[in-house]
């Protein structure tokens, strides 16, 4: 039952992906990158790492989904077509791939089961984030700051001309 | 459910990001194909912590913190395409050639 | 959700997950038709007329009529419309208000979706109205819709963020991010007797009516200005779908403003403990809902300007000094001086905020202008 749960979404996630990979339509490989992401949200989910979940959906679906079909909107241009695909691409992924699945499954340590754990709770989280990890915490806060302005000052209409 | 079919999953994603990050010439995409590339990691992050049985949420604080980063990138990112669409009036990475600004 | 043992105990969790989601259903699509009416005749008495009376006693079978007409209407959809898109949106807009109001307590041991990060659950599946929107707009093809579904998401983003920062006192004050624990932290006092939680509920309640596209901040659906916004390429089922995700995002952020500030299902006064929880919690929702219907009886809509300039420059400042406010009226020993001390600082700010944003405009009597 969880088995199957579990392949539900991993083609769910992966199928959506392939779509916002390769649909020539702007805004339906958008959007087929918002359910994608929303697949990779319910896989943390499946994983027990609830918080990690949620954020993914706030951060991604939220903000970075929306930007992104804000984006296409702002740069769209009436009769340009950008239907160009680039086929090596494809040869590159599948070998990477290949690579890959082939490494993992030459590994018999990755064959194992999940042990028993007790869930992670938020506060546990909180707490190692702010003890243990306070000072990376530190730095994302500042990149984020800076890349908020960064993007601010980018985006900006020049107001010289 | 061992942990290989998951680490399959999340090298299939990446191989689909790695795909649109190749293949397509609209920048946007290049960059959708670079969180999905962020976000197969994070699986792998997540995955490895809940197959370990250690009581450090390491995994989870990296995935956390990929999330943040990965934000930020988008965010300048697509600021980017917007101001190179404004100069260029394109977006297709192809016709980017010029050095001279 | 996370690895559930084998056998029984599934069916057991399955049975359950559906009992609640029906129970939750049958309560707020009741709610719903009462809502729709009631509404309506509160909106008439202030406006000096009766409202709906036709339909059953005192019109109270008005929604049935209503529903029935939704239904048999003629489902049009535009030819140039993504057939996909247009589709999915209303769906997708309805799926997630019915998701939020899963977190919220609505009585002693009465969670349906009780999980560790509940406050972040219904902030992160709510964001995700804002994309639907967007599908309702673009998949539209129309001007209107676009212009609608932009407005909206311009005002949904921008809110978000004092709603959000509002809830931080609370989450910080009880140390946790699950409803239940927050509402179980209440049981003394509620949070609204406080300094910073007065503030931050009145934020927060404005926030959520933005983010509930209700009067005065409707701007993106505003009838004389742009048809119906993103609604406007909809008919029949699929608008009374729109219309039902309003009305549940509504009751899902007064419940939430119920459960953070006015101290969930407890009662006001020990003494009145032996009345059920649920009833409490259903009152003060009522309350909260009225004070909707009241600030759509009164209030005319604020421009686009107006709405983007107030979330910016007030809202923002203001939910950042709660977040400070109730620091340091945690650290000065929650007393009655930490009272003290949390409200010099909100009034402080406030006081800084309205001389920094006063622009020296004098108002003059309203000129009227007729036609020659």
């Amino acid at each position: 039952m969880i088995n199957i749960a579990f392949f539900i979404i991993a083609a769910l996630t992966l199928g959506s992906a392939l779509a916002a990979a390769t649909n020539p339509k702007l805004m339906h490989a958008a959007l087929s990158f918002a359910i994608a992401f929303v697949g990779v949200s319910t896989l943390f989910f499946w994983l027990g790492a609830e918080f990690v979940g949620l954020v993914q959906i706030f951060v991604y679906i939220g903000a970075v989904a929306v930007l992104i079909v804000f984006t296409i909107l702002l740069t769209r241009r009436e009769g340009e077509q950008l239907r160009g695909f680039n086929w090596s691409g494809v040869v590159v992924a599948l070998a990477v791939f290949a690579g890959l699945v082939w490494s993992i499954l030459k590994s018999p340590s990755m064959s194992i089961l999940p042990p028993e754990v007790s869930p992670l709770t938020v506060k546990r989280i909180g707490e190692v984030l702010m003890s243990d990890y306070v000072w990376p915490l530190m730095g994302v806060g500042v990149l984020l700051t800076v890349a908020l302005l960064g993007a601010l000052i980018l985006a900006m209409e020049d107001k010289r001309e | 459910m061992t942990l290989s079919i998951l680490l399959m999953v999340s090298s299939a994603l990446f191989c689909i990001g790695l795909l649109a990050a190749l293949s397509r010439r609209h920048a946007i995409f290049i960059l959708i194909g670079i969180e999905m590339m962020l976000a197969a990691a994070n699986i792998n992050f997540i995955a490895f912590w809940r197959y370990n049985a250690q009581p450090q949420p390491t995994g989870v604080i990296v995935a956390i913190f990929a999330i943040a980063i990965a934000a930020a990138e988008a965010a300048v990112g697509l600021a980017l395409i917007i101001a190179i669409y404004r100069h260029y009036r394109t977006t297709n990475v192809d016709q980017l050639d010029r050095l001279k600004g | 959700m996370h690895f559930l043992p084998p056998g029984h105990d599934l069916i057991a969790s399955f049975v359950s997950a559906l009992l609640n989601i029906s129970g939750v259903l049958i309560v707020f699509l009741t709610l719903f038709a009462a809502m729709s009416v009631l509404e309506r005749k509160i909106l008439g008495r202030m406006q000096n007329r009766y409202g709906p009376n036709r339909v059953g006693p005192f019109g109270l079978l008005q929604p049935v009529a209503d529903g029935i007409k939704m239904l048999i209407k003629e489902d049009i959809v535009p030819a140039r419309a993504d057939k996909v898109v247009h589709f999915l949106a209303p769906i997708i807009i309805a799926a997630v208000a019915m998701l939020t109001l899963g977190i919220i307590p609505y009585g002693r041991n009465m969670t349906p979706l009780s999980i560790d990060g509940g406050i972040l659950f219904f902030f992160a599946i709510g964001s995700t109205t804002e994309l639907a929107v967007f599908m309702a707009g673009w998949g539209s093809n129309n001007k209107f819709s676009m212009l609608g579904a932009m407005r909206a998401i311009a005002q949904m983003v921008s809110y978000e963020l004092p709603l959000i920062i509002t809830t931080l006192p609370v989450v910080m004050i009880v140390g946790s991010l699950s409803p239940d624990q927050i509402v179980a932290a209440q049981s003394k006092y509620w949070f609204v007797f406080t300094p910073w939680g007065l503030a931050a509920f009145l934020l927060f309640f404005t926030s959520g009516l933005v983010e509930s596209n209700r009067t005065p901040f409707d701007v993106p659906e505003g009838e004389s200005e742009i048809v119906a916004g993103h609604m406007t390429e909809y008919s029949g089922f699929k608008y009374a779908t729109f219309f039902l995700a309003e009305y549940f995002g509504m009751f899902a952020i007064s419940g939430l403003a119920v459960t953070l500030f006015l101290g969930g299902w407890h009662a006001p006064l020990s003494i009145l403990r032996f009345v059920p929880s649920y009833i409490w919690f259903f009152g003060k929702l009522s309350i909260l809902l009225f004070v909707f219907v009241w600030a759509r009886g009164t209030l005319p809509r604020t421009r686009v300007d107006q709405v983007m300039n107030f979330a910016w420059k007030f809202m923002l400042p203001m939910a950042f000094t709660c977040v400070v406010s109730a620091a340091v009226w945690h650290y000065a020993g929650r007393g009655f001086f930490a009272w003290i001390w949390s409200l010099v600082i909100i009034a402080g700010v406030y006081m800084t905020l309205s001389i920094l944003l006063d622009t020296k405009k004098k108002f003059a009597p309203r000129v009227y202008r007729f036609a020659e």
